[in-house]
């Protein structure tokens, strides 16, 4: 195989492994270097992440000769050693965890990573977490991968310790250790009447499993959807969603966005992979439809009764969670590439949304929020607040503030999925696919999901509003600070945003290309069986 | 055999679900213990119960692969046993420092009217 290029796969788990690793037999007194390695290597990860997305979209030359790259570990052939496989939908992943990360590490090092020990080394591991669950084509390593990213996050969770994070963080794990038991119950049935764990080897003995053993293999796959709807936070199995992350720490709650997506992405690779041999329930259809509808319910109705921006912010992942639900238990094949273009913009956005809570709430009072909602609900006037005085018509905008400003409505505009940001466009997307499927197959659906997409929208513009309206056009309080190491990242995220709906033709392209790999099952099981595997 | 193994697994797994539906942070974490127990030995089932079968292959004179246990449960119940005994072990800190911040052992960081 042609030199060193053949092994880029295994890059994205093994430089935050070393990385990681490294960082911990640092001395704490040399923070900036600890600091450097860092950012160095998840720099790196982004590199290695675009490389194979350029490999898997044709662009680049492909070590392999294709576009879907299969990586033995070890160098044993697939259905018995381990293999990672790239395909778009895996490098797609990739660069999303890459970016998000890279940006969420850059605003901890203005003053989050030292609120607590080891926080870059944790940070590192939950990236590496992230990229194996994203890589891995074997259902028990996948178990190993979910565990390294909990694992990671239990630890950032607690990051800065406080009554809040602990109780918040006891509830998390429990209920996360609880689905990784339902995990190894799922995985274990599988192995057990399928005598594979790769999920290639599996799609392919699907078809020839009958009788008791399809009925035992599909409660294994339904133990297994359980666990994925818990980490998607899909309904009713997502209430510990929103104390976790918005106790958590800012740039912690920032990539926390993207491990709901986590469950989504595994749910879909498996869907799709098992589509040809008979989906079972939970992966798709139906119970996904309606799971889908009620999740976006609660999180629209949360979005409303949320006092606090970051309780608000967690809503909002519950609603992007529901949203690409919905959108996959319709079975539409044209959903996807509209699907997977929301995931990117709403990770990103809600990255963004919970870094820019923290710097807008840095220098309110305990309960300011509480009491603006209290007030406005009982028609109180505020006693605390100055702009009953006319007299102060007319300030000046600090540039703090604008900028604040201006990413407050930015994140609006993102995760209500108004015009003119990618928000739009992954939604405008979903309902012109939806439209297609309300004059073919799934009439009552697709228009049940349209009124789903649009009224969330609305909810969640009320909320987004009448929150933002409460906290920037009030100056009871100073300006706050910002430094520009913690402006940048949002910033970056949010032009990134910007550019994805300027450049959403060739994304789009990009996306299609994904959605039929990813339609087109024979073709990853072809690689991952017969192909020969890059290691060698 | 597989009779006594089931019933074992179920009493080990009710056991574990009613002490984690237990409103006690330590009762909530011996469920969970009782519950992987529950579940390792399930793994190990699925490799089909046998005795006196050796997982690992011997290399003098032909193989018959019927004589052997299927070692892939094996390992990953190993990998199963080291995953849950360091998440067990860290929820175990989370534990102390919840009861050291509320005061109580209460999952919920406070006690009920009720109590």
């Amino acid at each position: 195989m042609s030199g060193w290029t053949a092994h880029l796969p295994m890059l994205p788990v093994v430089l935050p492994l070393i990385a990681g690793a490294a960082i911990v037999l640092i001395d704490d007194g040399k923070r900036p270097l600890r600091a450097l390695l860092a950012v160095l290597a998840t720099l790196a990860q982004l590199g290695v992440a675009l490389w194979l997305a350029g490999i898997a979209g044709g662009l680049l030359h492909s070590p392999w000769g294709g576009e879907i790259g299969v990586y033995a570990a070890g160098n044993w052939a697939a259905p018995f050693g381990i293999v990672l496989v790239v395909d778009r939908l895996s490098a797609l992943l990739l660069v999303l965890t890459a970016t998000l990360g890279l940006m969420t590490l850059l605003y901890s090092l203005a003053r989050w990573d030292r609120a607590g020990v080891n926080f870059l080394p944790l940070f590192q591991f939950l990236l590496m977490g992230l990229n194996g669950a994203f890589l891995t084509g074997d259902l028990f390593n996948l178990f190993v991968f979910f565990e390294v990213l909990l694992a990671a996050s239990y630890g950032l969770l607690l990051h800065g310790s406080g009554a809040a994070r602990v109780k918040a963080g006891l509830h998390y794990i429990a209920v996360n250790l609880v689905a990784s038991l339902l995990f190894l119950l799922g995985a274990a049935l599988i192995y057990g009447v399928a005598g594979t764990l790769n999920l290639a080897d599996i799609a392919r003995k699907l078809p020839s499993l009958t009788g008791a053993d399809r009925t035992l293999f599909d409660i294994g796959a339904v133990l297994l959807g359980i666990v994925f709807l818990v980490k998607a936070a899909a309904w009713p199995l997502n209430f510990w969603l929103t104390p976790a992350y918005s106790s958590a720490a800012a740039p912690v709650a920032g990539v926390f966005a993207l491990m709901t997506k986590v469950g989504v992405y595994a749910l879909l690779r498996m869907g799709t992979l098992f589509e040809p041999g008979g989906r079972p329930p939970l992966f798709g259809g139906d119970w996904l439809f309606y799971g889908g509808l009620a999740t976006i319910a609660t999180g629209a109705a949360g979005m409303l009764a949320a006092q606090q921006l970051g309780r608000l912010a967690g809503y909002a992942v519950i609603v992007s969670s529901g949203t690409l639900l919905a959108a996959i238990g319709l079975l539409g094949n044209q959903y996807t590439p509209s699907l997977l273009l929301y995931l990117c913009s709403s990770v990103l956005a809600t990255g963004a949304f919970f870094m820019l809570i923290e710097m807008v709430e840095r220098n309110r009072s305990y309960g300011a929020d509480l009491l603006a909602v209290s007030f406005e609900a009982f028609g109180l006037a505020d006693p605390e607040d100055p702009t009953r005085s006319d007299d102060v018509v007319g300030i000046a905008i600090p540039a703090a503030m604008a900028f604040l400003g201006l990413a407050f409505v930015m994140c609006a505009l993102l995760i209500t999925g108004l015009p003119p940001l990618s928000g739009f466009v992954a939604k405008f997307g979903l309902i012109a696919a939806a439209l297609e499927g309300a004059a073919g197959i799934t009439p009552v659906g697709s228009w049940v999901l349209i009124a789903a997409l649009l009224l969330s929208g609305l909810a969640g513009l009320i909320a987004l509003s009448r929150n933002g309206i409460r906290v920037f056009w009030s100056n009871a309080r100073s300006t706050p600070r910002l430094q520009v190491a913690e402006a940048g990242p949002v910033a970056a995220l949010l032009l990134l945003c910007v550019a994805m709906a300027a450049f959403a033709g060739p994304a789009m392209d990009y996306l299609q290309g994904t959605a039929a790999t990813l339609h087109a099952p024979q073709l990853y099981i072809d690689a991952v069986l017969h192909g020969d595997g890059v290691g060698r | 055999m597989e009779l006594v193994y089931a019933l074992a697994i179920g009493i080990v797994t009710a056991s574990g679900v009613w002490l984690l539906l237990r409103p006690r942070t330590f009762q909530v974490i011996m469920g969970l213990a009782l519950l992987s127990y529950a579940v390792n030995l399930f793994i190990f089932a699925m490799g089909r119960l046998n005795m006196n079968q050796a997982p690992v292959l011997d290399p003098s004179g032909a193989v018959d692969i019927a004589r052997y246990a299927d070692p892939v449960p094996q390992a990953l119940v190993l990998t199963a046993i080291v995953i849950g005994f360091a998440t067990t072990a860290l929820f175990l800190v989370v534990l102390l420092a919840s009861r050291g911040f509320a005061g109580t052992d209460h999952v919920d960081g406070s006690e009920g009217e009720n109590r």
